[in-house]
């Protein structure tokens, strides 16, 4: 009788074996990859030009090898748009992204932990704001939040020069913080209403691991409620969080660029690629890879997050066999 | 389970009250005040605005004042369409947004549905494979890409339907605005009836059926479909609320004279009463759905119907 000792494996490594199997997830991974690290490292490098400069001597040309993506009717470098662009973009979805999970996580875990009392009335509060119109409570809600947006990045700018600097460096750096305390509301307001969702698989998920032996020997060591459940209990809840983190993602993006079409979101100069895709349309008829590159980019980060995001439920879901 | 219905009714009602609160507050702050114009009103003017529409009054006052009149039926009066009544722009726009819902619903249903099915039943085949590439495609490509495109080729290259417009009596300028807005209800009814009916197909009774040499469409329509059906179901009711709502996009690509557009003026203008009369209706559109789906959740599910 010959006896197998099967090495264990943690979820880690299986996960990541399980997620390299499937393939469409390595595509989206790969993909988005590139995408990103473009978006990030690109606008940094001289081989993008000024996203806003205007040139009348090369206004509305199609894909050419100087303007690879071709320009805009007021002779702007859409390949250089685009990544600076995508860089706004995903950097609004992933901030909100953080926004989101991080009250999600905490509302969620705190809930699944409490007494059923408190568990009760808080997942009511969370089936209250279920009920509300998403789109419309966000754009009312970011509009409100819109007229802090100067005094803040006044502050900002106060906070970030010395007190002599000459007036061109406050305004050097107002340029430059501008467009950023800008999208703040956007995300605020996203952020303040997509955590719902996390929030209700976090607490399913603290509920079921709070019964386990571990916790009752924490428990038994006299450890805090604070510690036991943000260091015990939570990270076993890992798994779901980062795959609904990363599906919550997508959505987010789509909602931004939804707001930015309709003229809700960002102001220009600001040009995220929901702008860009809203410029382009106007100008179809007659430009049409105006619409066309900030599409195909939007829509293959949007198809890569979901394909890694649909990769990750499938690897890190306990229940998914081991084979 | 008349327990359930019960606690949406009453959770309905919660929620109408809290979003009528969150969106007075939000109205209160709108940067501007309620009187933004091109022209700069004479203080005397506005003064007696203030007082016509009762905004010179502590919060409070003005908080129980405008509940009252709003479950009185009294909506207010448009300040950017001059002076007409919010319940007149709503019910000569609102028909309209319901009209492109309710189509391009019942074509998501029509095209989300049988591929689900299809799908779970061809399931990790090529054709399955395909309708969910499709529907992942559908689900990723913004209703504001597609809609500019197929306004493009559809109407403006082929001329094939109207490029844009809208008329309540000829289908034909329904099919543009219509196939955008379902396509994405459509993809993500697909992969949620696939879910369902791979979860029912795993099932023993199925199983048995096959064992007893029923034929295969017989077990998916006879005795999948309805168990299969549960997911959407559950997602229907709350997505026709948001296609109502959410056809904000479609209404300003395809210049359909819906109620999107009146939202997004009246957020642009701050014009208070159209803003709060919109919310409302759309939060009582989520609260309906939501009741509708837990019905027709009983309607599939006998074991729903016997929990009690």
């Amino acid at each position: 009788m010959s006896l197998v000792i099967q090495k264990g494996t943690s979820l880690r490594v299986d996960a990541m074996q399980r997620l390299k199997k499937n393939r469409a997830a390595v595509v989206g991974l790969y993909c988005l990859g590139v995408i990103v690290l473009a978006c990030v490292i690109l606008p940094f490098t001289p081989i993008l030009t000024d996203p806003n400069a205007l040139s009348l001597a090369d206004q509305n040309l199609p894909p050419n090898a100087k303007n690879w993506f071709g320009t805009d009717n007021l002779g702007r470098d859409i390949f250089s748009r685009v990544f600076f662009g995508g860089r706004i973009s995903i950097a609004v979805a992933v901030l909100t992204t953080i926004v989101a999970a991080t009250i999600g996580v905490t509302y969620g875990a705190i809930s699944g932990y409490s007494s059923n009392k408190v568990d009760a009335g808080m997942m009511r509060v969370v089936d209250v704001l279920y009920g509300m119109p998403f789109l419309v409570v966000v754009i009312l809600l970011g509009r409100v939040l819109d007229k802090w947006t100067t005094k803040w990045s006044e502050s900002v700018v106060f906070l970030l020069t010395s007190e002599n600097a000459s007036s061109e460096t406050i305004n050097q750096v107002r340029t430059s913080v501008e467009p950023l305390v800008t999208m703040v509301p956007l995300f605020i307001a996203i952020g303040a209403l997509s955590w719902l969702t996390i929030s209700r698989i976090v607490r399913a998920q603290v509920l079921s691991v709070k019964k386990l032996e571990f916790v009752e020997a924490a428990r038994s060591l006299g450890l805090s409620h604070w510690t036991i459940l943000f260091r015990h209990i939570l990270p076993n809840c890992i798994g779901p969080i980062i795959v609904y983190t990363t599906l919550t993602i997508p959505g987010i993006m789509l909602f931004e660029a939804v707001l930015s079409f309709l003229g809700l979101g960002l102001k220009p100069p600001n040009s995220s690629w929901g702008v860009l895709i809203k410029e382009g349309a106007d100008l179809m008829l007659t430009n049409p890879w105006l619409l066309f590159f900030p599409s195909l980019f939007f829509s293959l980060t949007l198809l890569s997050l979901n394909f890694l995001g649909d990769g990750l439920r499938d690897a890190l879901d306990p229940k998914s066999s081991k084979d | 389970m008349i327990r359930k219905l019960v606690y949406r009714i009453v959770q309905g009602f919660i929620v109408m009250i809290v979003l009528f609160t969150i969106t007075f507050f939000l109205c209160r702050a709108l940067p501007g005040g309620p009187y933004v114009s091109e022209k700069a009103l004479p203080p005397h003017i506005k003064e007696l605005m203030m007082e016509r529409d009762g905004y010179n009054k502590p919060v409070h006052i003005q908080y129980y004042l405008r509940l009252k009149n709003l479950l009185q039926g009294d909506t207010g009066l448009s300040s950017r369409l001059s002076g007409r009544p919010v319940s007149d722009v709503i019910a000569q726009a609102f028909p309209v947004s319901v009209h492109l819902g309710v189509i391009s619903m019942l074509l998501a249903l029509a095209v989300g549905l049988p591929a689900g099915v299809i799908s779970a039943w061809k399931k990790n085949t090529g054709v399955d494979f395909t309708v969910m590439a499709f529907a992942m495609v559908g689900l990723c490509l913004p209703s504001f890409v597609i809609g500019p495109i197929l306004a493009e080729w559809l109407g403006r290259e082929w001329r094939l339907f109207p490029a844009m417009g809208w008329s309540a009596s000829d289908p034909i300028t329904w099919i543009l605005p219509m196939t955008t807005l379902g396509m994405v209800y459509a993809a993500y009814l697909a992969r949620l009836t696939r879910t369902g009916m791979l979860e029912v197909l795993s099932q023993d009774f199925v199983r048995t059926a096959r064992a007893k040499g029923v034929t295969t469409q017989r077990i998916l329509i006879k005795h999948c479909l309805r168990g299969g059906l549960i997911p959407s179901a559950a997602y229907i009711g709350p997505a026709f609320a948001g296609i109502i709502s959410g056809s904000l996009v479609i209404e300003s690509v395809f210049q359909v004279p819906g109620l999107g557009r009146h939202f997004v003026k009246a957020i642009e203008t701050n014009d208070v009463n159209v803003i709060m009369g919109i919310v409302l209706l759309y939060g009582g559109l989520v609260v309906l759905g939501n009741i509708a789906s837990d019905f027709l959740i009983l309607w599939l599910n006998p074991r729903a119907r016997s929990q009690s």
